[in-house]
């Protein structure tokens, strides 16, 4: 996503064709690439509303209606949030589906979520599978880095990456098996295969 | 001194009212004669409005106006009162003081506007005294703009005392045009069960320099205040804050919170000052200065602003 204290060594990043690796995080948003961070910013003052029609502005604004849509989707009560600061007041999960509704406002080409399910109770994971279909229904692509097998089921293609490389990729319920069955709690080993 | 209780007005200027919309007001209010309010241009009275159960008097001065404004006992007025203080001129000074006594049970907001857009060489000092009595309640809100030249400097002092069960609600605000030099100076003493919340926010530039002082003593039982300071400073704008809070009864409860964001080549100081002498009172602070979170800049560069818009944005999330 280009943030600060991550350095571009080698390689390229194509989006749409294009060479993005040196683009500033602004540039790729224009360019339909956004994030949403695991653990979410506190903005102090900063009203719902405006917090989720920033993303719209380059898509010619949004209406009231498609804010108040946006909050149902994460399952938040429009007319109580949309006016409240998106502060210290709200609790981490409320910041989260705050996060995830100004993905949908926003309506980028590709979301990056960073768990999106952390900070949010389990019985809710169906929710950020809904919402992960939604943004699909939408046009996004959803590239979701997660480490829940449910997030991982909703997903078309799964990826294994351990020290910033990808071991493996394909279909996600094979990827989590792998992982279930290969991967030990350490560093960066891969265990070998269970002798049956 | 005198004495206006219902409905004496004067003129009105159409200068100080476009002053008074620069600074953030809705002029329509000072013509609304079910609305309290008072209009004072230098040393000039324009307009005074008072409603029941209000007692509003005025004496001009050489250079200013003495105001005693005193909310009857008993009374919840229903809208805020309104004040604007302003100098139109380039030069000049104005001083205003002030005597407000809210009396018990009583209930007001009052809301003025300071406001001084051509100013190159201005001086605006208010003091005032200002006491909440038994279980009365004020807020007041106070917006000021200096336009964009930085060539003002303005002093206000004051000193509340909040009798018990009383609660003082403040929040000052210079966040749009120039500083220049602001010497904030509030004291409060606050008596048995009252309340008190002093909000400033002020967003400095260029070489505008800034003292916010504020102290409260909670002197009565279960006394309780927030001291909250938010600062934006920028170029080669200073910022001085001193909060005190001191804890002298059983359960009183204080707090000080100091943010500043500063950029450029501004400086800031922040100091809260906790002093507690009695074992079952609590006094908390805390400050914190730096640039501007960098996880929300970078939140809202993903969402397609760019940095400085982003971090204007934030800027002006934490000052409203």
């Amino acid at each position: 996503m280009g943030l600060q204290g991550y350095e571009h060594e080698d390689g390229s990043v194509i989006f749409d064709g294009e060479d993005i690796a040196e683009l500033s995080i602004t540039e790729r948003a224009r360019k339909g690439i956004t994030l949403a961070w695991q653990e979410p910013a506190r903005f102090e003052g900063l009203k719902v509303r405006d917090y989720l029609a920033i993303g719209a502005r380059d898509n010619g604004g949004i209406t009231e209606e498609k804010l108040k849509e946006a909050l149902t989707r994460v399952d938040l009560k429009p007319e109580k949030y949309l006016d409240r600061e998106v502060g210290e007041a709200l609790s981490g999960g409320e910041r989260k589906r705050i996060e995830l509704a100004s993905i949908i406002t926003m309506k980028p080409k590709l979301a990056i979520l960073d768990e999106p399910d952390s900070g949010i109770d389990v019985v809710s994971l169906k929710e950020i599978v809904a919402l992960i279909q939604t943004l699909k229904e939408n046009g996004s692509s959803v590239l979701v880095i997660t480490h829940r097998e449910e997030i991982a089921a909703a997903s078309d293609k799964a990826s294994l990456m351990c020290e910033g490389a990808i071991l493996r990729s394909g279909d996600p319920l094979e990827i989590s098996e792998f992982f279930k069955n290969r991967c030990i709690p350490c560093d960066s080993r891969v265990s070998p295969p269970k002798v049956i | 001194m005198a004495r206006i209780t219902l409905n004496a007005l004067s003129r009105d200027d159409e200068d100080i009212a476009e002053a008074y919309t620069a600074a953030g007001g809705d002029a329509a209010v000072l013509h609304n004669h079910e609305a309290s309010s008072l209009v004072v241009s230098g040393n000039k009275v324009l307009s005074a409005n008072g409603t029941e159960g209000i007692v509003l008097e005025k004496k001009e001065t050489e250079h200013g106006v003495d105001i005693k404004m005193t909310i009857l006992k008993g009374y919840k007025i229903p809208l805020p009162v309104h004040l604007c203080f302003g100098l139109i001129p380039k030069d000049g000074i104005q001083e205003i003081l002030m005597d407000f006594v809210a009396e018990e049970d009583s209930e007001v907001e009052l809301i003025a506007h300071c406001t001084f857009p051509n100013a190159e060489k201005v001086v605006h000092k208010m003091d005032a005294k200002m006491v909440i009595g038994k279980n009365a309640s004020l807020k007041y809100t106070e917006t000021h703009f200096h336009g964009p030249h930085g060539g003002i400097q303005v002093l206000p002092k004051a000193h509340i005392i909040i009798e018990e069960g009383g609660s003082y609600f403040t929040n000052f605000s210079l966040i749009s045009g120039r500083v220049g030099y602001l010497e904030f100076d509030y004291s409060v003493d606050a008596e048995k069960d009252s309340i008190c919340e002093m909000v400033t926010k002020v967003y400095g530039k260029a070489d505008d320099k800034i003292k916010i002082l504020e102290k409260i003593s909670l002197n009565g039982e279960n006394a309780r205040s927030v001291i909250k300071s938010r600062l934006a400073i920028t170029d080669n704008a200073e910022s001085i804050f001193r909060g005190i809070t001191e804890g002298h009864a059983p359960r009183a409860r204080g707090h000080v919170d100091c943010m500043e964001v500063i950029q450029g080549n501004a400086k800031a100081e922040a100091v809260p000052i906790v002093r507690v002498d009695n074992p079952l009172a609590k006094v908390t602070h805390e400050a914190a200065i730096g640039c501007v979170d960098k996880k929300e800049v970078e939140t809202l560069m993903a969402r397609g602003l760019e940095e400085d818009d982003a971090i204007d944005v934030i800027v002006k999330g934490m000052l409203a």
